[in-house]
């Protein structure tokens, strides 16, 4: 059995169909447990106070945002090369996701930096990327529901996504090109001298989880959405 | 509820805005779902006939 075969609009929705139920579980779970065990069993910070609890909402938000663009960026180049719609329409329902993860990151960060940095928002180079990646985003839904023919639209969108991938990997290594920015450094890292603290590293990692579940969930639930708008577009046009 | 001390309408401000979205962005997509459902049972429903 190949994994192309999923590309297989019958097959996709079977494999979805079984697959959404038992990730809706394990996403509330995941969600449910981060949360809480971020928001109530957490200390404060020494020097952030309670607003180091915003970490939990922020750091995955912001991871999503930016592998989300990738996760377009690679089933683009699956339709540019291969020409399979589904991947097309992954990409097209992933975007929405995408930019409420971006708008989630910014509002989050700017509520935190009033407190921390004495402002809602600097021109730091991963704020200021990360700014960029929701024009982005946006520009990529409007440019999807601009165009009328479905396979010129997701030609158009795979190029728009290609070039925004700079932006989305700039929002990602922002801090590590740019050294004089506001923003710290990563707030994960397999080396042990810089991520957080073992009390907020544990229940962000459930946090993750659970966005990374969110995204796949709602990722898989909006392409079933396209594949029946196609489904039904095509049936209505032989129908009349 | 944990003291949130002089942070409180911060923290609690990021988790409202946060949840807003976050709930919006999945019952849109839940919407969408049903509707487009509803749409396809239609047109099948009509070639059927």
């Amino acid at each position: 059995m190949s994994f192309w075969e999923y590309a297989n609009p019958v097959k996709f929705m079977g494999l979805s169909g079984r697959l959404i139920p038992v990730l809706s579980v394990l996403t509330a779970l995941s969600l449910a447990v981060g949360i809480l065990w971020g928001f109530f069993g957490t200390p404060d910070d020494y020097k952030q106070g309670s607003t180091v609890k915003i970490i939990f909402l922020h750091v995955p938000s912001a991871m999503i945002a930016i592998n989300a663009w990738i996760m377009m960026m690679v089933t683009s180049l699956v339709w540019l090369i291969r020409r399979h719609h589904v991947s097309a329409l992954a990409a097209k329902a992933a975007a929405p996701i995408g930019l409420t993860m971006t708008l989630i990151a910014l509002g989050t960060g700017a509520i935190w930096g009033k407190p921390m940095w004495g402002t809602y928002w600097a021109w730091d180079p991963r704020l200021t990327s990360f700014m960029i990646l929701a024009v982005f985003y946006l520009g990529y839904i409007a440019l999807w529901n601009a165009i009328e023919d479905t396979d010129v639209a997701a030609d158009l969108t795979s190029i728009l996504c290609m070039v925004g991938s700079v932006f989305a990997l700039l929002s990602r290594y922002a801090v590590n090109f740019w050294n004089q920015g506001l923003h710290q450094g990563a707030s994960l890292s397999l080396d042990k001298e810089e991520h957080v603290d073992n009390a907020f590293y544990f229940p962000l990692l459930v946090c993750i989880a659970g966005f990374v579940l969110l995204f796949v969930i709602l990722v898989l639930i909006r392409t079933r959405t396209e594949i029946r708008l196609r489904r039904a577009a095509s049936l209505q046009a032989r129908n009349t | 509820m944990p003291d949130l001390g002089k942070y409180a309408d911060t923290v609690i401000l990021a988790y409202v805005v946060s949840f807003v979205l976050l709930i919006g962005l999945s019952a849109i997509t839940w919407v969408q779902s049903r509707r487009a459902k509803r749409l396809l049972d239609a047109e099948e429903a009509r070639r059927g006939k």
